[in-house]
């Protein structure tokens, strides 16, 4: 199959008619080009908001205190709804409710260690709440199981929180003292997508009892198991029910708890991004066809003008089938060689791009402020549209090349 | 050599039909020169392609070295072609992006000849042609004469038993024209049969047989020794013109 003369042949009629063959070559390089960068773009764009969303499990839902608008059953509006713990356990019997954790806030509280102090918000929590919101450890563990039933006084830090206090000495299993109690630092973490990490999470049960709060919570923040939008508000309409009768309000009233649901936002953002990438795509085919029509017009031209060759070639002794070879292995040679130049520099730009972003964004980048990450193409869709346009080329090359290679040589060689 | 027999054939022109060759019955001997002559649209050309298997005929039969070239397959007569005959054309048909080695060269390579190898003997031919120095010049830098015997070199290659010529002398001039003919003249000396088209009478009167053609028929055929009488006539034609 792989004769060295054949080929010869070929890069010599390449090397002959250069003008014909940066023509064919450079329809099919712009065309991957130019897929490159919309494909890349729009990729870039949609890693960018799903970054941003990772900040948290997507899954996320909080449910905080509010006040009644609607009067129900027999009681005035504007009444004050209040947590307590057994509102949690509600809240958890709700079906579709995965893990939950209550929170209780406990505003600026000082911390201390040795001479170094500083004021920072305490998250009262419990163990379930890492899953909610993602929470990164650094160091140590975060409060678990044990610590709520036993009460332990323990608490993990921020990172800034831990830069301040302990500089550089280690923090876990040394003592704190927050508000003139003890507490035993048992981890150091931080949120992600976050540089401000000033936040401490101690037990929840520990500090209703040490810091008077008795059995009341602030808020909740739970995860949910559905997978679309409707299932989603489904569970956010039962959690409204629930409370609502524990609480007597109507759940219809959206004031009486505040309910902040991520996947709904999430699904309705991914929407927007879908429709963005149908219509990338759809840029993307057009160019596509573009780049057929041009390299079709082109394959069409060149047999057209190769109509006399052709006839000379069948007059000193070529079949047909080696003067098809000819055209088509001139034609995938070029398309394929073009197709790979368009897809090199299309990524290599794609890259560059992500690359200065990367170094403009500094050693701690903050996904918050980015909308553009990532912007590459997939490899296998960028080589099938390669092929795609090196098949197109040699289709367009081989019905013409037929038809010229089928005449009669007498009428090809009259054509001038 | 070559032997035709009631030889027929029209083109469709739409719906029109135009009958061009209308029974030509014709014997040519191996190592003959042969000039086929006639006004035009008397059918010589289409004979020409007939002979050269470059055109296919409606009726008859055609032998060729004993073998009956009909319906034959493009592959099969394109291996044909390039074994029994060499074509020179009028306008030369070079490929103009090939320089002049490697345009006598291609009727080699589709013999399956290596590259070096051929490109050697096309060499050897085109010294014989006097053309050695001008084997790496593109066709479009060299003279009608020149490419002429380029087409000539490309033709004589693939050592054919055949030189079919159609109107080898038509876009030369005389003194040009006539080198062309030497040329050919040698090559049938060689052994080689030479069939020319032509309608200049003096380029005629250099082969051994003029076959004229009338409306699609063999209207006279002219052998060697009238060729006296022929040459008389026709400088009569002219006085009397």
């Amino acid at each position: 199959m792989f004769d060295i003369d054949k080929w010869q042949e070929i890069l010599a009629t390449i090397k002959k008619n250069k003008m014909r063959t940066f023509l064919t070559g450079f329809s099919v390089a712009w065309g991957i080009f130019m897929l490159m960068i919309l494909l890349g773009s729009g990729n870039g764009l949609s890693n960018g908001v799903a970054a941003n969303f990772m900040n948290d499990a997507i899954n996320a839902m909080w449910i905080w205190n509010g006040k009644t608008t609607l009067p129900y059953e027999g009681m005035k509006s504007g009444r004050n709804i209040d947590f307590r713990n057994q509102d949690q356990d509600i809240v958890q019997k709700v079906p579709g409710v995965g893990v939950s954790s209550g929170r209780y806030f406990i505003g600026n509280t000082r911390y201390s260690y040795n001479k170094e102090s500083g004021e920072y918000t305490t998250i009262t929590c419990q163990p379930e709440l890492k899953e909610v919101e993602n929470t990164i450890l650094n160091e140590g563990r975060f409060i678990n199981k044990i610590d709520i039933l036993q009460n332990r006084k323990v608490v993990v830090i921020g990172t800034d929180i831990k830069t301040a206090l302990f500089k550089d000495s280690a923090a876990v299993g040394e003592y704190v003292n927050i508000n003139n109690v003890l507490f035993k630092v048992v981890g150091i973490c931080s949120e992600p997508g976050s540089t401000r990490n000033r936040n401490a999470y101690m037990p929840l049960s520990t500090a209703q009892m040490i810091f008077s709060g008795s059995n009341r919570l602030h808020n909740l923040a739970l995860t949910i198991n559905a997978e679309t939008l409707e299932e989603s508000q489904a569970i956010e309409e039962q959690i409204r029910k629930a409370l609502g009768k524990q609480h007597k309000f109507d759940p219809k009233d959206e004031s009486a708890i505040g309910l902040y649901n991520k996947l709904e936002n999430y699904i309705q953002t991914m929407r927007i991004f879908q429709a963005i990438k149908i219509f990338i795509w759809i840029i993307g085919m057009g160019t596509l066809i573009a780049g057929i029509v041009g390299v079709s017009n082109i394959m069409l031209i060149v047999v057209k003008e190769r109509t006399k060759e052709i006839g000379i070639r069948k007059a000193i002794g070529a079949s047909p089938s080696s003067v098809i070879a000819l055209i088509l292995l001139e034609s995938i040679m070029i398309t394929t060689i073009a197709g790979y130049i368009g897809l090199v520099l299309g990524t290599g730009l794609m890259e560059l791009i992500n690359y200065l972003m990367v170094q403009a964004a500094g050693p701690t980048p903050d996904p918050q402020g980015t909308i553009f990450m990532n912007p590459t193409v997939d490899i296998n869709i960028a080589v099938s549209a390669t092929l795609l346009l090196i098949v197109a080329g040699a289709i367009a090359g081989y019905i013409p090349a037929k038809r010229a290679a089928s005449i009669k040589p007498i009428v090809a060689l009259r054509d001038e | 050599m070559i032997r035709l027999n009631n030889i027929h054939k029209s083109y469709e022109m739409g719906s029109n039909s135009l009958h061009v060759l209308k029974g030509i019955d014709l014997h040519i001997e191996q190592g003959d020169f042969v000039s086929i002559m006639g006004s035009s649209g008397s059918g010589k050309s289409t004979l020409l392609n007939i002979l050269g298997m470059l055109d296919n005929y409606d009726k008859g039969t055609y032998h060729l070295s004993g073998n009956l070239i009909a319906n034959m397959s493009e592959k099969k007569s394109a291996k044909l072609r390039n074994e029994m005959v060499g074509f020179v054309f009028q306008s030369f048909n070079l490929i103009s992006f090939k320089n002049a080695m490697e345009n006598v060269a291609l009727p080699l390579y589709y013999k399956g000849i290596p590259r070096k190898k051929r490109n050697q003997i096309a060499m050897e031919y085109l010294e014989k042609l006097g053309l050695k120095e001008w084997a790496h010049h593109m066709p479009n830098e060299m003279s009608g004469g020149q490419k002429q015997r380029v087409a000539i070199a490309r033709a004589l290659i693939s050592n054919p038993k055949i030189i079919l010529a159609d109107e080898p002398t038509g876009a030369l001039d005389s003194a040009t024209s006539y080198e062309v003919m030497d040329i050919l003249k040698d090559v049938n000396d060689s052994g080689i049969t030479v069939i020319i088209v032509t309608h200049e009478h003096d380029i005629a009167a250099m082969t051994s047989q003029i076959i004229r053609l009338n409306d699609g028929r063999i209207h006279e055929i002219i052998r060697n020794g009238e060729l006296k009488k022929f040459q008389k006539n026709y400088i009569h034609g002219l006085e009397t013109a």
